[in-house]
């Protein structure tokens, strides 16, 4: 197992030339380790003190080079996917779907059809190689390189992920799926994803993580950039569940064009601290985003989560729902952003946020921010938090439910509108999250 | 032979407030006790530490099913030892439909695998009309916003849901129209014909005169000051508590 330990100039380039990668691309990763270097910590969202970024390993590669077909796929790796009780139905799913292992695609085999409709389905890494013309139109000009220290960060190391083109007017009606796992000591995972929706397409991506727990902290880092042009609709689902040590920084940030839709979907759940907030610059007349969230935080957890809608055109309209729970001494945070550029009319904005508190321990804030309203914009925010009340339990529980049955009970409904936009198997793995983070939480 | 509800010399305090005073009740199968009493008087306190409120402490006395003593129990074991509790005013759950709770409940009890669950929502929706519910009213999250009568009618679905060997009326018959209150009276009938053990707690006679009562307990401030049969009702009319 090759490693590149600690970070520098020299780590950045070997990566760029241990990938074979254009001359541009070495410069872009050079450039963004200069402003990680120079950027400060973010001083919002959750303690980072703990997060030691000299041992952090900026790149691992655990197989020698990219599978092609499931039975390539080592052993080890099929019986991880055993324990994590991915349904044997789900694995041979697996048979279509980009997984991530370490910090390198080991398997990716485009289906079929797909290809025949002329969509590219592939790793970041081989994307690069395969198009790079298409990559150097679109990387890093939807987050660049200087946002955020840790979008910094990835663009310098980034490694894996996937790069995804679909052409005008192909719709695919199957989501794409992609696991990340991480899986070994000390890795920081950088994958970097980039979606291009060519007008009046529409793809469904779904990422899956969920990780083994191991003893050191850990920093997921990723970022994903999708362009939605016009007329297309993108839905972009994350079900995630980090093992409690790592830091979960993500850059998520979607540009949509005229009528064109973007839709987040996302469960946040595992993770000692999440950072996340997923964003639309809408950009064309007409253009829309729906973004629906969900967090847990249980013991020593925090989730700091939000959307932002940055409304550059007239007539778009945004709508955020958030939700989270937080239990066993968790906590929880909306942390969202609408903006309205100047000149711009008719702007619908609507964010709802409803937390769900379980017990006197845990807690929840919310940190909205609007700006600059224009002419006859509509835009309205809402914030609830409930807590599980002494009276409803006893209430389910003189029905014959037990304690926990009764809590269960009340935070399945809470999370039913979210669940209902996830495919079957994912709502069932979800439901069983839940399950799990209820009674686990110590 | 079946178990009887027997209750001994049950004293119960809120915070340090005594609210129920060494009571003692035996109900047999297929008796109906009515508790009536003034406001304040304990009714309430005393169904609720039947059933386990955890802010109802029981600092003395003894409750027993057969042999089971209840105050060992969690609320929902004693349901499933045959207590059911119907609430004087039922707490809103948002986010459960009272469809799911039915079934939820059910399970609790009936065990896992028992029954379909497409059996099981033709037999609710059979209870539920009889008993004048409308069928969407299942799928509403559990007594959010629902009327008074509403309420009832969800509490005795979720009563004949369970068949339970003893139930306490916490007020079944406040705020019920007379043609809501002649189906309750009548399922309650029901109930007492399958040698079901009534607790029927009012303080308002009127209910009697469709549910009679083997007797009548007289509460006030925590203590049953007063035991007679059906006549003690008709008493409290004419002269009303403060006589007793």
């Amino acid at each position: 197992m090759s490693k590149f330990s600690g970070l520098n100039q020299q780590t950045v380039k070997d990566i760029s030339s241990y990938k074979k990668e254009p001359e541009w691309m070495r410069k872009f990763r050079l450039q963004a380790l200069e402003h990680f270097e120079k950027k400060l910590m973010p001083t919002f969202g959750g303690d980072l003190t703990g997060l030691d970024l000299n041992k952090i390993h900026y790149f691992v590669k655990s197989t020698d080079g990219i599978k092609h077909t499931w039975e390539d796929v080592p052993e080890e790796i099929k019986r991880t996917y055993d324990k994590l009780g991915i349904p044997k139905l789900e694995q041979k799913f697996l048979a279509g779907v980009k997984a991530q292992w370490d910090s390198e695609m080991v398997y990716g085999s485009l289906l079929k059809d797909l290809e025949e409709q002329g969509v590219v389905f592939l790793s970041m890494d081989e994307g690069l190689q395969k198009y790079p013309d298409l990559v150097k139109q679109y990387f890093g000009t939807i987050i660049p390189i200087d946002n955020n220290k840790f979008a910094s960060l990835n663009s310098a190391v980034w490694s894996g992920g996937s790069f995804i083109y679909v052409p005008p007017k192909v719709s695919i009606s199957l989501p794409l799926q992609a696991y990340f796992r991480i899986n070994a000591k000390n890795i920081g995972q950088f994958e970097r994803t980039l979606i291009i929706a060519d007008e009046g397409s529409f793809i469904h991506y779904i990422e899956g993580c969920s990780s083994p727990v191991y003893t050191t902290d850990s920093l997921h880092a990723g970022v994903v950039e999708i362009i939605v042009k016009k007329g297309a609709r993108v839905r972009y689902t994350t079900v995630q569940n980090w093992s409690k040590n790592v830091y979960n920084l993500v850059t998520k940030r979607a540009w949509v064009g005229e009528d064109a839709i973007m839709e987040w979907v996302d469960f946040n759940s595992g993770s000692k601290l999440t950072m996340k907030y997923p964003s639309a610059i809408l950009a064309g007349k007409g253009a829309k985003v729906n973004m629906l969230a969900l967090a847990i935080a249980g013991a020593g957890q925090r989730q700091d989560c939000g959307g932002k809608a940055i409304h550059l055109a007239s007539d778009t309209s945004s709508t955020i729902t958030s939700k989270s729970i937080s239990h066993h001494g968790g906590a929880t945070s909306y942390r969202g952003l609408v903006k309205i550029g100047s000149g711009v009319s008719r702007i619908r904005s609507k964010t709802v946020c409803q937390a769900l508190i379980l017990d006197n321990e845990s807690k929840s804030e919310t940190y909205p921010a609007i700006s600059a309203i224009g002419p006859n914009c509509e835009i309205s925010h809402e914030a609830t938090v409930s807590k599980i009340s002494e009276e409803q339990i006893f209430y389910l529980q003189s029905r014959g439910i037990t304690e926990a049955g009764a809590q269960a009970l009340i935070v399945n409904g809470f999370i039913k509108p979210l669940v209902k936009e996830l495919p079957f198997e994912y709502a069932i793995e979800l439901n069983q999250l839940i399950r799990l983070e209820m009674e686990g939480g110590i | 032979m079946q178990d009887s509800l027997k209750i001994t010399d049950l004293s119960v305090q809120v915070e340090s407030k005594l609210v129920v005073d060494e009571i003692s009740l035996t109900v047999n199968p297929g008796e109906v006790h009515a508790i009536m009493g003034p406001n304040g008087s304990g009714k309430s306190s005393l169904a609720l530490a039947l059933m386990g409120h955890p802010a109802y402490r029981v600092v003395n006395g003894q409750v027993m099913m057969g042999s089971s003593d209840l105050l060992s129990l969690k609320p929902n074991e004693r349901v499933k030892k045959g207590l059911f509790l119907s609430f004087q005013n039922p707490v809103a759950v948002p986010g459960v439909s009272l469809g799911q709770l039915a079934w939820s409940s059910y399970r609790s009890i009936a065990g896992e695998s028992k029954v379909e669950v497409r059996d099981f929502y033709t037999q609710l929706k059979k209870q539920a009309k009889s008993l004048g519910l409308k069928e969407e009213m299942l799928n509403r999250f559990v007594n959010e916003s629902f009327s008074g009568g509403e309420k009832k009618k969800a509490e005795m679905l979720l009563l004949l849901n369970l068949a339970p060997k003893f139930v306490i009326f916490d007020e079944i018959d406040s705020g019920l129209d007379v043609d809501t209150l002649k189906i309750v009276a009548k399922t309650i009938n029901g109930l007492v014909k399958q040698r079901t053990g009534v607790i029927l707690i009012t303080h308002n006679q009127k209910i009697l005169r469709y549910v009679k009562p083997n007797f009548v307990h007289i509460l006030k401030a925590g203590k049953i000051v007063r035991t007679g049969g059906h006549e003690l009702a008709s008493e409290i009319e004419e002269r009303g508590y403060v006589k007793i």
